[in-house]
């Protein structure tokens, strides 16, 4: 590998990796605290670059959480703006279906996340066919998993709703999907 | 399979998604108690998503054939999809354009309809066209959990109160003659597993599943019941009156 060749690869690896702390730096609107690569929907990050030097494309790949998501397009839009932001003008963002998306590439760093603002992160992994009334969940609050279903869907696709029998607070539950 | 099959086929299950989540999304802001109207609205939302995937990707599929002979509004979108063909273009199950009735018709036929397209959905995963098979992977995962939902609910009318029974009862018998539909052009296999899921829940619900009867049928050639018309001119009426408007 001649020298050029091998400082092209260098720099397309440090815009990447420039390119992933950006996307550290945006949250998933409706769960604020919630970076979208600790929720897993940024699937590859990818460069093209070009033959005539202009500035090279780069490919984002985003994933939906549930099919209806509408902050899907919030997301979009806000990954545009802030590569601009950093000077990067030639963004492409796709999205793909397959794999699906599924709750265990949540980060451990975005379960702690989720906990501390308020809502239970999900417990064991996806495709478990057990019911959520038979799951202990943990009440984000005092940790007591003496805990009850209220409802299979919570405030949105994602949350399903519980009540603490202990501290008696009401809460979210982040499903397991 | 010709191409204009293809897209026929991806506008009947674009259609069946959207249908049945503009009627789930009618009880919004109208639930028996606020829990399941976020239930039904939320389950609403995961029906209009699988429908604009469906539609996104016949939509692809008409723009690369780029053949006006083909009866589609060039260059076809999600949108024109939805918003600009009339009720004879529509290819969905006529069981899903019938009105919501009381809580019993709705969540029944959430149930009836959701246990085959969860069957359906399993069978296309493994479809040779990936685009295809991916939305199914995606639409498997959210079909799941209505037919939870809606199951539970089937379960706890039947097992319920002499009203409860009687009103699902009254469900049952309105809605039956509809789900036949379901199985025209699709193997076999997925009635058999359709009827041995309905099997399992009518029997924890004390529910009896009727005889064999005489079975609508026409949704699939746009041949729908009145309810369509209704429905279409409600939900196209903004794109109609404001060609190309966007929020
Ligand atoms: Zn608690």
């Amino acid at each position: 590998m001649n020298a050029d060749n091998k400082n092209t690869r260098i720099s397309e690896e440090a815009t990447i990796d420039a390119v992933w702390a950006i996307l550290k730096t945006i949250n998933d609107p409706e769960i604020p605290v919630l970076s979208i690569t600790d929720l897993g929907v940024i699937r590859n990050v990818g460069i093209q670059n070009q033959t005539d030097s202009s500035e090279p494309i780069i490919t984002i790949t985003i994933t939906p959480t549930y099919s209806g998501c509408p902050a899907m397009d919030l997301i979009s839009v806000q990954i545009k703006m802030a590569m601009i932001a950093a000077g990067f003008h030639q963004t492409k963002i796709e999205q793909a279906l397959s794999p699906a998306w599924t709750t265990d590439w949540i980060t451990e760093n975005g379960k702690q996340q989720l906990k501390a603002y308020g809502i239970a992160p999900p417990v064991g992994k996806s495709f478990d066919n057990a019911y959520l009334e038979d799951l202990a969940i943990e009440c984000p609050q005092c940790n007591s998993k003496n805990t009850t279903l209220i409802s299979a869907f919570g405030s949105t696709a994602c949350k399903a709703l519980f009540k603490c029998n202990d501290c008696k607070e009401p809460f979210d539950y982040f499903k397991c999907h | 399979m010709t191409t204009l099959n293809k897209i026929n086929y991806l506008l009947h299950l674009a259609d069946n998604a959207l249908i049945i989540g503009h009627r789930c999304s009618e009880w919004c802001g109208h639930g028996p108690v606020l829990e399941q109207d976020i239930a039904i609205s939320n389950i609403a939302l995961d029906y209009i998503g699988q429908a604009r995937n469906f539609y996104q990707y016949a939509a692809e599929i008409i723009n690369s054939e780029n053949d006006p002979s083909l009866g589609f509004v060039l260059p076809a979108t999600e949108d024109s999809l939805a918003y600009l063909r009339d009720t004879p273009d529509f290819k969905n199950n006529l069981i899903v354009e019938l009105p919501n009735g009381d809580w019993a018709v709705t969540t029944l036929r959430l149930f009836l309809f959701s246990t085959y397209q969860f069957y359906l959905y399993n069978q296309l995963v493994n479809d040779a066209d990936t685009q295809l098979s991916a939305i199914a992977e995606k639409s498997l995962k959210e079909v799941t959990y209505h037919l939870r939902w809606s199951g539970d609910w089937v379960i706890r009318l039947g097992d319920g109160t002499e009203e409860s029974k009687l009103k699902i009862e009254k469900a049952i018998e309105y809605l039956w003659p509809y789900t036949g539909e379901m199985f025209i052009n699709n193997d076999d296999s997925i009635s058999s597993d359709w009827n041995k899921k309905l099997s399992s829940i009518f029997h924890d619900a004390t529910l009896t599943i009727p005889a064999k009867s005489w079975m609508q049928e026409g949704g699939l050639k746009g041949i729908h019941t009145e309810h369509l018309g209704y429905i279409l001119a409600e939900m196209q009426y903004l794109q109609r009156a404001y060609p190309n408007s966007e929020w």
